[in-house]
């Protein structure tokens, strides 16, 4: 397979109450709950997109990254082949154990639709799918750290085999209030190259 | 040159049997794992689906080790994945990889508000640990598509010439989780499931776990693989689209890659889970593909909807009867009951498959389709 160059065009963290495009400060507030910052997040950046708030928090951390870095995109009226390709540690932890609570005690037992649903890591890839109308190649992963190498070799696999034409690719993690979202757009054409130390070097600012 | 990918090795572990071979016998005669079970501890009323019985499990993992601190998800996987890895020979080195598929690992931990065994890249660990894998497990969560998407996955990793041999191993159980959230959706069916019957009306749930080698060398191959798609209907989280785009564009891509055409398929080993909306969004695809008329099955209705296991362990099937040169029956199917016409096997019978599709549909949006090819 020939390794042709591939590049970041841009990317986004998410953690600590605050929200960075490109190294950019664009969002940030004072110590809250997850709920609090993503809903102002949401606010400041003038989303207007009912659905996000029946997600539960992954999905509204991935949500927000990838409304940052597709906000561009998806104003183009052709279709866009960008796949998605997400990992994390904790899969859908966060709402399995909200999900188990609902159905441990006989005498309280209200197991919900709605929640369930989101007891599914890849459920975050259907929410993004769906808003940027993306019927493109997702999957997600689980590592017990961030894959940098992996995520590199797999989204120029995506690129390489014609699967898409760019790869929204990250890792967005989230468990008990325990956050953190990286999410970047790979391209075969720009500026910044797109290799594993680069995804460290950005994953670690 | 695009490198060559085969699946080497097979075995499965399933209430009907704990090998390829029983598994088989047990789909010839009709024999299917779904019983009747009322067991408070997993649901309030009484349900049908299809378990693998503890003490059949303890015995045989007895014969593999006598380290008794596993969960009964990794003992099954344990189970499954020891003959493949011996009889491969396969060395574990920094070119042989690890993939699990699962969608819910050790869920059954949380009952006991024990957060750390939940976490599926432990999972993964305890399996690899067992036997001594020196790369760093990778874990497939992708709803009910993981297990086939776990297969495109290895396919491509060993393509790009990460590695040279992966081995998979695909598997969920049935849980007080999983059944209250489908019996919460008004999912499960009041009878063993009946995909693509008129009166289907809902899934049946089961556990299985399934294990398999993809290689770059041809030596001992079953069958390669020669192409995959993996692409969302990007329409609703929880039920499939209507047109069945995102199957439709999966199956165009896996054909596309494979170079081959839709009449050249001989066999779809389908996802068929008998709730209302996936088969019919099924019909409305494969019509759309002009592939109506392909003999399909859905494998539902010996093991129940396996979860992250199903589209390894209907793989694995589905191998095998490409290798026997037989189309097995659809299980639970009377009448037809999806809008669009499809081409349902009705009993086992003898067919040379020399190309055959294995697709899924989930959660999320998600759809996978891998054309796999006869090796000679």
């Amino acid at each position: 397979m020939t390794a042709n160059k591939t590049y970041i065009q841009s990317f986004c963290t998410i953690q600590n109450n605050q929200i960075s495009l490109n190294g950019d400060v664009v969002f940030s507030m004072e110590p809250s709950a997850f709920a609090d910052f993503s809903k102002k997040a949401y606010q400041h950046f003038e989303i207007s997109y009912p659905k996000f708030f029946k997600m539960d928090n992954l999905s509204k951390l991935a949500f927000l990254g990838a409304e940052l870095l597709l906000k561009s995109e998806s104003d183009s009226s052709t279709e866009n082949n960008t796949a998605l390709l997400l990992a994390n540690k904790s899969s859908s932890l966060d709402t399995d154990v909200k999900y188990q609570n609902s159905i441990v005690d006989p005498e309280d037992y209200y197991p919900s639709p709605a929640v369930f649903v989101y007891t599914l890591p890849n459920i975050c890839l259907g929410e993004i799918s769906i808003r940027h109308q993306l019927k493109s190649e997702n999957s997600f992963f689980i590592f017990a750290d961030y894959n940098p190498v992996f995520m590199e070799k797999y989204s120029n696999i995506l690129l390489e085999t014609q699967k898409a034409d760019k790869v929204l690719c990250g890792w967005v993690e989230y468990y008990n209030e325990d956050y953190k979202a990286f999410l970047y757009l790979v391209d075969k054409k720009g500026i910044l190259e797109h290799n594993h130390e680069q995804l460290k070097k950005l994953y670690n600012q | 040159m695009i490198k060559e990918v085969y699946i080497t090795e097979t075995n499965c572990i399933t209430p009907i049997g704990f090998d390829v071979s029983a598994n088989v016998e047990n789909i010839g005669k009709e024999v299917s794992g779904i019983q009747l079970h009322d067991n408070p501890k997993l649901l309030n009323t009484s349900f049908y689906a299809s378990i693998i019985n503890d003490a059949d499990l303890d015995l045989a993992f007895a014969k593999v080790t006598l380290a008794n601190n596993y969960s009964r998800l990794e003992k099954m996987m344990i189970l499954a994945l020891e003959p493949v890895i011996k009889k491969s020979k396969v060395v574990q080195n920094e070119r042989t990889a690890f993939v699990l598929s699962t969608t819910k690992g050790n869920v059954t931990a949380l009952e006991n508000e024990n957060i750390e065994p939940a976490y599926l890249h432990k999972l993964a660990k305890t399996i690899a640990d067992f036997f001594e894998f020196k790369t760093e497990p990778i874990v497939v969560s992708n709803a009910c598509v993981s297990g086939v998407l776990a297969v495109s996955v290895a396919k491509r990793l060993i393509q790009s010439e990460m590695y040279d041999n992966i081995f998979i191993v695909a598997g969920d159980e049935v849980s007080k989780f999983v059944l209250s959230g489908f019996n919460s959706f008004q999912a499960m069916s009041d009878s063993p499931c009946k995909p693509y019957s008129i009166n289907r009306n809902g899934v049946t749930l089961g556990e299985a776990v399934a294990a398999v080698l993809v290689s770059s060398y041809k030596e001992n191959a079953k069958v390669k693989i020669i192409g995959d798609g993996s692409i969302n209907d990007a329409n609703h989280i929880s039920g499939p689209s209507r047109t069945g785009e995102g199957l439709y564009r999966s199956i165009q891509s896996a054909l596309a890659e494979a170079k081959i055409n839709n009449d050249q398929i001989a066999y779809i080993s389908a996802h068929g889970t008998a709730t209302p909306f996936n088969d019919e969004m099924e019909a409305i695809a494969l019509n759309r593909l002009g592939m109506e008329n392909v003999p399909i099955n859905s494998l539902k209705g010996f093991y129940g909807h396996t979860l992250g296991a199903s589209g390894l362990l209907e793989t694995v099937i589905g191998i095998q009867s490409m290798i026997e040169s037989k189309l097995f029956v659809s299980l639970g199917f009377d009448v037809i009951g999806v809008s669009q016409p499809i081409n349902i096997i009705k009993k086992n019978e003898d067919k040379d498959i020399q190309y055959f599709l294995k697709t899924a549909s989930g959660f999320g949006g998600c759809n996978t389709a891998v054309v796999f090819e006869k090796v000679i």
